[in-house]
């Protein structure tokens, strides 16, 4: 025998942007704090060490940055030409940076003047970093060459010159103190390891390549150029493991999360985008005002900075962990009542009876299945339930609608009630979910309380509500449905060839049968 | 065996059981008419234990004999009443009256005689209650043609006339009309209400019913009302009082034993019990299914039982609480779904309770479930639109199962399409998507793409609609890992044709291509691109039904047009193999082989028509199937192939042929012949075997055969010991009295010996018996019910089997056994 069924209350998927893990990750960051600085911003990186402040070089200044603080807490400005590419040693203690006339300087983070001085570049150098070894620094400058220096003795160990463009990027082995890798606006990407004369490896990118970057395990290589982010697997010999085509313009800086599950581009159309390093697809974007051209994120992914074309430093805060106060934790019955009874074990001579089951119907629920029609419209029409979940008062309207009670549901009701409907009514009936049983609860209240119309204010206010948006509605609609009209003849050229050949087609086969019809 | 004459049309479910009242035997069995038959239900096990056979027409009335219990008179449209034996089936006696008989009444107080309602002679719809004299004579057939007339101008409903306590009186009533004739008095009085006619309808009596200790009538009313009547043994002075809660008419009351309360239902579906015949105090057991037909009590007043309209029945406590539903083929309004095989039970698939699926097992004449699609309260009230279930499908391997439901409006209708997905664990299907308003009109066809291997990947719906598109749904895997379900279905394509109605869809076999009808033209497209490849038409006439040819005749496409034409396209050349003037109803091709079955409709009679699509003429035509109007037709595969011995028949091998008609009822065609299926009383089925396999009987008979085996073990030992001792024996059986020692000495020693091997020789016995009882449930399975005759298995490969089993050794008796044991071991889990 059948139990009583609930009403079913229909529930709608959630059009637009899924909200996934990511993208509540993502999203959990503050409004931006725009920092001007002077020029195009090349580099942005952060200190390994904690408080984690971070080094912007712009033009010809390096600015150092504290976590909250939109002043500078630091400057570097002794460059006669603009600064490049400054940038933390593992310890925190010493930055390096490349500059426009060829030199590189080795700055103490606590010092004003550089401690040490690399001559050698004949061209600016674009890029510079430290070994993992800290006791070395490479360069990369437009003269081609890439370089490896002495810390201590401020002399050049090597020399390589293999590319044969500028090189513009380049990034040090965590692993290998020996290793590192640039990149060129010749296509390639190069593999040096300080033991060699030459280049252990080459990687065509295809592009003129703006930003390389190593996992932290060393294995897979990313480089960006042109439109491209490509991945490689170092160990394999350079095999190209996937590439990814998610920017339209240069993709011109390229970053790791903390937890390396996430890669992260910045690119010339403005937009950063976040790509599981499992499946390498993009799981979030950000959009920015002006072309991104620097990119870092702090340990922990607490902070992220994107520095700009137009010399504006975007620093965004990740919003602090919302913890759940606890409320008023309800008095529940004492421990003892609540396992009362419940460890007993049946005696082999018991005769155990179990407790029905008591199903727990709504109040709308309980109305209808004692056939109380108005009660139950009642009861759906309460604040909570109208304001928060319309499509429960919806669906207990078609469920009257399929008993054939509605009618007699709305009908005798007073002003204030039928205020309360005409608001719903007029409020809700433009939504494509609630359209069709609305217009009928409309027309049958239009029907109803058509003769006491001119003898309430309020109400005849409703009804003009009513019309106002059904009139509102349709001019949309109108509207919409000019727009397909024109998107449907552009579709029609568009498909024009194809359409030719199947009415070939169809008239073909007609002809065929109505012959074979006719031998028959 | 031997090849049959022929092909026999077969009844196998779906008769209407609400002719009649049914009758509880003082057993606890239940008996009810059940088209041309009486059935007899167990109430413990809900299980149909005999179907009794011979009536022509439809029974119209079923009585316990007052003065045997074990007996039960049945009468008939066919004008004859009989009596049974129900316990063993066998008609007793027949007793040929000759004029309808649409009325049974038995009294215990009438020593002789029966009452019925017969036609009055020479005037058209006014019947008359007569009391027929059964006779006492000799033989089987007898004539009754002793009638006394007792009330005139009756109504022929077995609803309208009771009887009184201890057959004082009997109370008829008609329209707004109610006569009470007294027996003893030989007294008629009249009484009638007022016709009113309000909104919900007129007063007219609908039924009635005598209180079984005192003098009180209670009649039923259209409007809703129940009246008490007392008093009526005068002419004036009569009372009568009302109870009212129905809200449409009260189809059936009943008294309890006692006369304490009374019992009514109508077409709310529920059962209302009125306590001490007052008003205020009543209970209610709602939610019955559908519209109560009949109600009847127990003669001892612990159950009562309700027949429905939708041919169920329900056997409810004494106290109001629902017991047992024993249903057959639910009969619903409108089969709109069609006959459907599930692919995974292999049970009929159609339109059950409203908004309900049911699963219809061919073996047993039972519903195995019901499957709740429209998941809303039905309210059974009049002229109400409901939401119901027109199309299903499944997919190949009934993993998935696709239903469109829709409720007619004015404006537009409300339909839905959902996407069921077989779950292994909870064994049932849980929905996966609902799609809204699938089709902006109505969907006319559904079809999955059916490609056996590769299910998972290429599954594909493909829905027909009213709105000139088809529509053509896939599955969508959700790469989101925190989804609740993994697959959820979208729409990929949708095609139109010159703004045509769509109305058949049809995948062929390897699911390469797609049939398409839009009204007079079939369009073939290619399922990869969704290309539109070719079309075939054959004006005038729109196309009706379509269906590939399968294996070897998988190029050609079968089309049947409401102008009365069957055409055979080849798909290869695109040309019209071959076409036949014919009205084709139902078209129904066989899943297992190349042959296709038409069912045609002209004048008033139904024809089938067997054939290949490569051979213009028909294998197989067989005329005028049945009176009724086909509407649907189902293969159903067979669980192995039958030996058919006739040629002629070899299309029934693979799977075996189930029709719909119009008043739903469902048959099949036989190629057994008449002794093969045997009939009458023969089938001797106690009571025990026919119990269901519970895990307990398993467990017993698990239990039972390993003492068995024990015993036997023992009785290997014992058996030396005993073919020592039985000379002794034979001894000291042949030795004089005088010579012996005393009884009492002797006496244990030889009740021993006797009964080591007594035992032994009886668990053996129940070893065999295990076994022709499971050959006999086999046999059961694969067998349906005779339209004139009971169903009957085949003894000959029981017997058999019961020879082989003799001659095996004992080892190999107990491989068997062992092999057996496994086979039931997942059930000791239970």
């Amino acid at each position: 025998m059948a139990t009583y069924k609930p009403v079913v209350v229909q529930a709608f998927p959630k059009l637009g942007e899924r909200i996934t893990k990511d993208t509540a990750y993502w999203r959990g960051y503050k409004t931006p704090v725009q920092i001007k600085e002077f020029g195009a911003i090349n580099t942005i990186d952060f200190s390994p060490v904690p408080p984690y402040n971070y080094a912007v070089t712009a033009s010809s200044r390096i600015h150092i940055y504290g976590r909250y603080s939109q002043e500078p807490i630091k400057t570097f400005s002794r460059f006669k030409d603009a600064a490049y590419c400054a940038t933390y040693r593992d310890d925190g203690n010493l930055l390096v940076a490349g500059s426009e006339e060829g030199s590189i300087y080795l700055f103490d983070v606590s010092g004003r003047a550089p401690l040490r001085q690399f001559d050698g570049h004949t061209k600016p150098v674009h890029v510079v970093g430290f070994l993992s070894d800290k006791y070395r620094v490479f360069s990369g400058g437009d003269d081609y060459s890439s370089n490896l220096w002495d810390i201590a003795s401020a002399t050049e160990i090597v020399s390589y010159s293999e590319h044969t463009d500028y090189v513009r990027c380049g990034c040090a082995s965590k692993v290998n103190a020996d290793v590192f890798i640039t990149g060129s606006y010749d296509h390639t990407v190069k593999l040096f390891d300080a033991r060699t004369k030459s280049s252990v490896m080459t990687i065509e990118h295809g592009q003129p390549v703006e930003s390389v970057l190593l996992f932290p395990s060393g294995g897979l290589l990313v480089s960006a150029g042109g439109r491209y982010v490509k991945v490689w697997d170092v160990l394999k010999g350079g095999q190209l493991l996937v590439s990814l085509k998610n920017h339209h313009k240069t993709v011109t800086c390229l970053c790791l999360n903390s937890s390396g599950q996430r890669l992260l581009s910045g690119s010339l159309d403005r937009h950063v985008k976040i790509y599981s390093t499992t499946s390498y697809k993009v799981v979030h974007s950000f959009n920015y005002a002006t072309s991104i051209l620097s990119l870092a994120l702090s340990p922990e992914d607490e902070t992220i900075v994107v520095g700009m074309t137009n010399g504006v430093l975007s620093v965004k805060h990740k919003k602090p962990e919302e913890r759940k106060e606890k409320s008023q934790k309800k008095r529940q019955p004492a421990y003892r009542t609540y396992v009362k009874g419940r460890t007993y074990m049946p005696k082999q001579e018991d005769f155990c009876v179990s407790k029905p089951v008591k199903r727990v119907l709504r109040k709308y629920d309980k109305l209808l299945k004692s056939f109380q029609s108005s009660k139950a419209l009642d009861a759906v029409l309460e604040p909570p339930i109208r304001l928060y979940t319309p499509e429960v008062t919806v669906a207990v309207m078609q469920e009257l609608h399929r008993r054939g009670t509605l009618r007699s549901a709305l009908a005798g009701r007073d002003e204030k009630q039928i205020n309360l409907l005409l608001t719903f009514v007029a409020r809700r009936v433009i939504e494509p979910r609630f359209t069709p049983v609305l217009v009928t609860v409309a027309d049958m209240i239009t029907d109803i309380y058509q003769p006491v119309v001119g003898q309430s204010a309020i109400v005849d206010r409703q009804f003009l509500r009513l019309q106002e948006a059904i009139g509102k509605e349709i001019d949309y609609q109108e509207e919409l449905l000019e727009v397909l009209g024109m998107m449907d003849t552009l579709f029609a050229t568009f498909t024009e060839r194809r359409a030719t050949y199947l009415e070939e087609n169809k008239s073909n086969g007609l002809t065929e049968t109505i012959e074979t019809n006719i031998n028959n | 065996m031997v090849a049959p004459a022929t092909l026999r049309v077969v009844r196998c479910g779906g008769s209407t059981l609400h002719g009649a009242r049914a009758v509880f035997s003082a057993d606890s069995y239940l008996l009810c008419a059940a088209g041309d038959f009486v059935k007899m239900y167990s109430v413990a096990t809900e299980e149909t234990l005999r179907v009794m056979g011979g009536h022509a027409d439809l029974v119209t009335g079923v009585q316990l004999n007052p003065h045997n219990h074990m007996q039960l008179y049945s009468s008939s449209l066919d004008g004859s009443i009989k009596l049974w034996d129900f316990m063993d089936g066998i008609p007793i006696k027949t007793f040929t009256v000759g004029s309808k008989l649409l009325a049974l009444y038995a009294l215990a107080s009438s020593e002789d005689s029966v009452f019925v309602v017969i036609p009055k002679s020479g005037e058209r719809d006014t019947f008359q209650l007569v009391s027929v004299k059964l006779t006492k004579a000799a033989g089987q057939d007898l004539e009754a043609k002793e009638l006394s007339v007792v009330l005139d101008g009756v109504d022929a409903s077995p609803r309208h006339i009771a009887f009184g306590r201890e057959g004082e009186y009997v109370a008829s009533v008609k329209e707004v009309n109610l006569q009470v004739f007294f027996f003893k008095r030989k007294q008629l009085n009249r009484f009638s209400v007022s016709a009113i006619k309000t909104k919900s309808g007129n007063n007219h009596f609908t039924c009635i019913a005598c209180h079984p200790t005192e003098d009180c009538i209670a009649t039923g009313h259209a409007d809703g009302k129940i009246r008490l009547w007392r008093n009526f043994y005068h002419k004036k002075d009569y009372t009568f009082s009302t109870l009212h809660w129905h809200h449409d008419t009260v189809m059936d009351l009943a008294f309890s034993m006692e006369g304490t309360s009374l019992l009514s239902g109508g077409v709310e579906s529920v059962l209302v019990l009125w306590h001490n015949e007052s008003d205020c105090q009543k209970d209610f057991l709602p939610r019955l299914g559908s519209a109560i037909e009949y109600i009847s009590m127990s003669s001892d007043g612990a159950l009562c039982c309700t027949l429905h309209t939708d041919n169920r029945i329900t056997i409810i406590n004494s106290n109001l609480r629902f017991s047992k539903s024993i249903q057959g083929l639910i009969k619903s309004t409108d089969v709109k779904t069609g006959l459907v095989v599930d692919p995974r039970t292999k049970a009929l698939v159609l339109n059950g309770e409203p908004g309900h699926l049911q699963f219809y097992c061919l073996q047993s004449d039972q519903q195995l479930f019901s499957l709740d699609i429209v998941q809303r309260q039905y309210i059974h009230q009049a002229g109400l639109n409901q939401a119901d279930l027109v199309k299903v499908a499944f997919s190949a391997q009934g993993k998935w199962l696709a239903t469109v439901e829709e409720r007619e409006e004015v404006t537009d209708p409300e339909l839905q399409l959902k996407l069921w997905f077989y779950d292994e664990e909870t064994q049932s299907f849980k929905l996966n998507t609902r799609i809204n308003m699938p089709h902006e009109d109505h969907i006319t066809d559904m079809c999955f793409r059916e490609m056996d291997e590769l299910e998972d990947d290429s599954l594909i719906l493909v829905t027909a609609g009213r709105d000139c598109v088809f529509k053509v749904w896939v599955m969508v895997e959700d790469t989101d890992p925190e989804a609740q379900q993994s697959v959820s279905w979208s729409c990929d394509f949708v095609g139109s044709y010159h703004n045509y109605q769509a109305t058949n869809c049809c995948f062929s076999e390897d699911g390469s291509l797609l049939a398409v009808s839009f009204e007079e033209t079939v369009t073939v497209w290619d399922s990869v691109t969704w290309d539109l490849k070719c079309t075939f038409c054959h004006p005038p006439g729109k196309i009706r039904n379509i269906c590939f040819g399968r294996l070897t005749c998988s190029k050609y496409l079968i089309g049947a047009t409401d102008y009365g034409f069957l055409c055979c396209w080849n798909l290869l050349s695109c040309a019209l193999e071959w076409s036949a003037h014919l009205n084709v109803l139902v078209l129904q091709p066989d899943p297992l082989s190349e042959h296709i079955a038409a069912v045609s409709w002209l004048s008033k009679e139904s024809s089938l028509f067997v054939f290949k699509p490569n051979e213009p003429w028909p294998i197989y035509i067989q005329r005028n199937l049945c009176k009724e109007k086909i509407q649907l037709a189902a293969f159903v595969p067979r669980d192995e192939p039958e030996t058919i011995g006739s040629e002629k028949y070899h299309w029934l091998r693979r799977s075996q042929l189930f029709f719909l008609t119009d008043t739903q009822e469902l048959m099949t065609l036989s190629a057994k012949s008449l002794e093969e299926r045997l009939t009458p009383s023969s089938k001797q089925l106690a009571v025990e075997e026919s119990l269901p396999v519970t895990p307990f009987s398993l467990l017993l008979g698990k239990h039972r055969r390993q003492q068995s085996q024990e015993d036997i073990d023992l009785g290997k030992l014992v058996h030396n010991k005993h073919k020592q001792d039985s000379p002794a024996v034979k001894e000291l059986l042949h030795t004089p009295a005088h010579v012996l020692p005393s009884a009492s000495f002797l006496c244990p020693i030889f009740i021993n010996s006797l009964l080591i091997s007594k035992e032994n020789k009886s668990t053996e016995e129940v070893a065999d018996e295990v076994e022709m009882e499971s050959e006999k449930t086999e046999d059961d399975s694969d067998e349906e019910r005779g339209v004139t005759e009971m169903e009957q298995e085949d003894t000959s490969p029981v017997e058999l089997l019961g020879e082989m089993t003799c001659k095996l050794s004992k080892s190999q008796e107990k491989e068997l056994r062992k092999i057996r044991k496994m086979d039931y071991s997942w059930i000791s889990a239970f």
